[in-house]
């Protein structure tokens, strides 16, 4: 499987962000996009998921399902955790399960991995900053995806939950995905770097 | 399939959980309805006579109160994303979301519509025409109000835009509604004349919303 990124460019209300990106991606590697604040890394993971469109340039996913477009087969973890404060970890993860189809772990086995099978039926809004960000990190166990594309992934987590994500991250490119993350600090699993400047 | 349940479902809880403010519509609702008859004095017969309309304008404002969290909700915590990745087809997940926003708002207004009438002294004739014409019409009043949802989903505080866009595109099936009751109170035409009209306009806007609030939310940059 190989994800093809070809001179893409941005611009939002007006100003270019970037513009002439491209880079290739194949199974089981990782790529880190790194760059100064308001460089675009964002709006690139963004334009690859399909929630904004580019203003040039082309994604494309070879060797995907050919009925499914580039939004279905890549996780996306925003800077938002997409969590209802309502709702416990346990529905939470099994309404996304149903949502995005492809079941990969039970959501019992995805809260355990990510260390809160204890809290499984607890609100989620009783849950601090590192829980939710662990809830949303189970978010991408529960279903199969191979694109994975994080943004400041690692943000709000402890030193072992880090450690956690980068176990789970490796066994996510061991089994042919591959991963996209936006970050600024050094992560704990080889990545192939991407520097990403302003637009002129 | 599958997902358009889990999502008709998860806003079904959501509404009806702590915070999730279905119910804030009805008591709106409640308190319209109630206040109506100080405002207007003890006499029976005209409040019989405008009880109709009362219901109804009370029903279409207690619509407007709830709808500006129906995609805000969503957007603000970043789920909206995330369920455009789904497989489920966006106009399906906006008819899910539509539906399950009508059964826990606008479905309690008809329900609670015949009790309130009985505050207005309306006769039991009035009360099934009452009922049964905002049983139809709510649901139009939800997906029309949809559209403005969708168009303000991304703003703060969007609940005032969105009554003052959505409001003209509901008097249609306000004018119907009443239309609707008087015709089974008396008069001359039959009741069946406007109130099929009040189901095409539902039946417009199950589509027309679905659609409209759709191209929003897929044009929205965000």
């Amino acid at each position: 499987m190989r994800l093809i990124v070809n001179g893409l460019a941005s611009i939002r209300s007006g100003r270019p962000v970037f513009s002439g990106l491209g880079f290739e991606l194949h199974s089981g590697e990782a790529l880190a996009v790194t760059g100064p604040n308001g460089v675009g890394k964002s709006s690139l993971l963004r334009i690859i998921a399909g929630l904004l469109p580019a203003s040039e340039g082309k994604v494309n996913l070879e060797g995907g399902e050919a009925e499914a477009s580039l939004g279905e087969e890549a996780h996306y973890l925003g800077h938002r955790d997409a969590l209802k404060p309502s709702l416990s970890p346990y529905e939470t993860l099994s309404f996304w399960q149903s949502m995005l189809g492809r079941p990969l772990l039970d959501p019992d086995k995805a809260l355990t991995q990510v260390g809160l099978g204890h809290a499984a039926h607890l609100p989620s809004g009783y849950l601090s900053a590192g829980q939710r960000r662990r809830l949303a990190l189970a978010r991408l166990l529960v279903s199969r995806r191979p694109v994975w594309l994080l943004d400041e992934p690692t943000s709000a987590l402890d030193a072992s939950s880090e450690a956690m994500f980068n176990g789970l991250v490796g066994e996510h490119l061991a089994s042919g995905g591959m991963v996209l993350v936006a970050t600024h600090t050094p992560l704990g699993f080889s990545t192939r770097s991407l520097k990403m400047q302003g637009a002129v | 399939m599958a997902a358009f349940l889990a999502v008709f479902r998860r806003d079904l809880v959501l509404g009806a959980r702590i915070g999730g403010g279905a119910g804030v519509g009805l008591v709106f609702f409640l308190m319209l309805v109630t206040i109506m008859p100080f405002a207007v004095g003890p006499d029976m017969v005209l409040l019989a006579r405008i009880g109709p309309a009362i219901l109804w304008v009370a029903a279409l404002l207690a619509t407007l109160i709830g709808l500006d969290r129906l995609f805000q909700a969503d957007d603000e915590d970043g789920s909206l994303d995330l369920l455009r990745m789904s497989p489920l087809p966006l106009p399906l997940l906006v008819l899910a979301k539509g539906l399950a926003h009508w059964i826990s708002t606008g479905l309690p207004l008809a329900l609670a519509a015949p009790f309130l009438g009985l505050l207005l002294a309306l006769e039991p004739k009035a009360l099934m025409a009452v009922t049964v014409t905002l049983l139809v019409g709510t649901p139009a009043l939800t997906f029309i109000g949809a559209i403005g949802a969708a168009l303000t989903a991304g703003m703060r505080r969007g609940g005032l835009i969105l009554s003052v866009l959505v409001m003209p595109l509901m008097i249609p099936v306000l004018i119907f509604g009443i239309s609707a009751t008087s015709a089974a109170l008396g008069g001359t035409i039959p009741f069946m004349t406007p109130f099929s009209i009040l189901i095409a306009l539902t039946l417009f806007a199950f589509v027309s919303g679905t659609i409209a609030a759709t191209l929003a939310i897929q044009n929205a940059e965000g």
